[in-house]
């Protein structure tokens, strides 16, 4: 497979890298914003209540919970 | 057929209409044919330096085609963009007050800590250090459980393996390294080493796939690889950055096989990892991209840049869907990761503070304070109980 350093890149080169990909970026299906947003929405308030760090853990079942008081070995 | 030659380039005439370019030409002519049509002689050079052949193709030509493209990329995208994250969002309930301190302080490293990786079982952590050592450590009693010195200094990248077995690392060597974990303390663990992969400059980031067999990698040379751990050899490379890729990361693995990598040149890439194709591509952040994470669904990602803000990019919408900024936050972000459901964006800034964002509002819910200089990386753990944070004061923190 070929390796290409960046910086042995013609400026030519890198310009048209550039304007294949666009070409191929133009074409993509793409949704909508307000849909796909309610989607990432959805997503995060049917995970949130199982987010130790949103909901918040007590103490005692916090594994980093303040190390103190004896130690039994 | 009327045979004429422009400077170097031969080429045949023909009478149809077309555009003027707006390019200059020279125009040497010697005219092979005892018949001669002036006219048709300069429209020939004009249609022919725009049909753009291969010699006759410049800088500029392909700069203005990027230019049209890139207009009509954004036209594309604005005809879906009706609303905005945080108004979709203005229905849902705030955040309480947020209460994480540090419950851990990791010393160790004699010098900037650039790296770090949680393992999967939730406990052990992996950092690697501007001092060329690579320190696996267990964050519950913030014991040292193996250390490694790299023949190099800056180490860049370190990664855990899923299985818990060995961490990868690498940095101004080029490479990326894989040392396999030994539960005999005693044993010498840079004898077991395996040199995986080899770039033109230097190592800024690198992943395990699914497995311990596969390592992706990032290269100040501009490009990511992936490479089998076994045999070293290269299975794929991805081509498209046009300066240093900074960061990458894996898609979640239900969502596929794709990664995204971000860097110097402002660009945000997704790429297909069986076809090393780059699918998608972002440029909106005004400087370097350090930092790049996939949200949990998959379907979206975060970025940190030098330009001080993190943003949201949705994969289907293909655009940029969110920015967390602040007048007053003008430090670059090194690194960003969620929580476990995605509802918060931890990013560590070049001005030593933690600034934890409410992703679906765009507001920030709480700044942390404790490291000493700049906060270089921020990782939530496999299970969402905590995040540690590794800085160029030489330590890491754990907070929850």
């Amino acid at each position: 497979m070929p390796v290409i350093n960046v910086e042995e890149l013609t400026d030519l080169d890198k310009a048209k890298m550039e304007v294949t990909q666009l070409k191929t970026e133009v074409k993509l299906e793409r949704a909508k914003v307000s849909k796909c947003c309610e989607e990432i929405s959805e997503y995060i308030q049917s995970g949130a209540d199982e987010d130790p760090l949103v909901k918040g853990i007590p103490e005692e079942k916090n594994p980093f919970k303040e190390k103190g008081g004896c130690v039994i070995c | 057929m009327l045979m004429v030659e422009m400077c170097h380039v031969t080429f045949a005439s023909t009478s149809e209409h077309h555009q003027l370019c707006r390019l200059e030409y020279r125009s040497r002519l010697i005219i092979k044919s005892t018949f001669i049509d002036i006219s048709v002689i300069r429209l020939c050079f004009v249609k022919m330096a725009c049909q753009g052949l291969a010699k006759g193709e410049t800088i500029h030509t392909l700069k203005a085609e990027s230019e049209t493209l890139k207009g009509k990329l954004e036209e594309e995208r604005a005809k879906l963009h009706d609303v905005e994250l945080h108004q979709v969002a203005e229905k849902i309930e705030a955040l309480g007050q947020f209460v994480m301190k540090t419950r851990r302080t990791l010393k160790g490293h004699g010098n900037k800590v650039l790296c770090m990786d949680w393992c999967r079982d939730k406990r052990r952590i992996v950092s690697s250090s501007q001092d060329g050592k690579v320190i696996v450590w267990d964050a519950y009693t913030t014991n040292k459980e193996h250390a490694v010195t790299m023949p190099c200094t800056w180490v860049m990248a370190c990664a855990y393996a899923p299985s818990g077995c060995a961490v990868a690392c690498g940095g101004l060597d080029n490479k990326c390294s894989v040392y396999p974990l030994s539960l005999d303390k005693n044993e010498n663990l840079a004898a077991k080493k395996k040199s995986v992969a080899m770039h033109t400059n230097y190592l800024s980031s690198c992943s395990f796939t699914n497995s311990d067999m596969q390592i992706l990698t990032s290269s100040g040379d501009g490009t990511c690889a992936l490479w089998d751990v076994e045999s070293g050899q290269l299975l794929q490379s991805f081509h498209g950055h046009s300066a240093d890729v900074l960061s990458l990361n894996l898609a979640p693995s239900e969502t596929g096989n794709t990664f995204v990598s971000g860097g110097c040149d402002k660009k945000a890439n997704v790429w297909d990892m069986r076809s090393g194709q780059n699918v998608q591509s972002f440029e909106t952040h005004e400087s370097d991209i350090n930092s790049v994470k996939y949200y949990p669904s998959g379907d979206a990602f975060a970025t940190g840049s030098d330009d001080a803000t993190c943003r949201l990019y949705d994969l289907r919408a293909d655009r940029e869907v969110a920015i967390y900024s602040k007048e007053s936050i003008i430090f670059g972000a090194s690194s960003v990761d969620f929580s476990l459901s995605g509802r918060l964006l931890f990013a560590g800034y070049n001005d030593y503070t933690i600034n934890v964002w409410d992703v679906l509002k765009g507001t920030r819910v709480a700044i942390l304070f404790g490291h000493e200089n700049r906060v270089s990386t921020v990782r939530v753990s496999p299970d969402g109980t905590a995040f540690c944070s590794g800085s160029w004061d030489n330590t890491l923190r754990i907070w929850a």
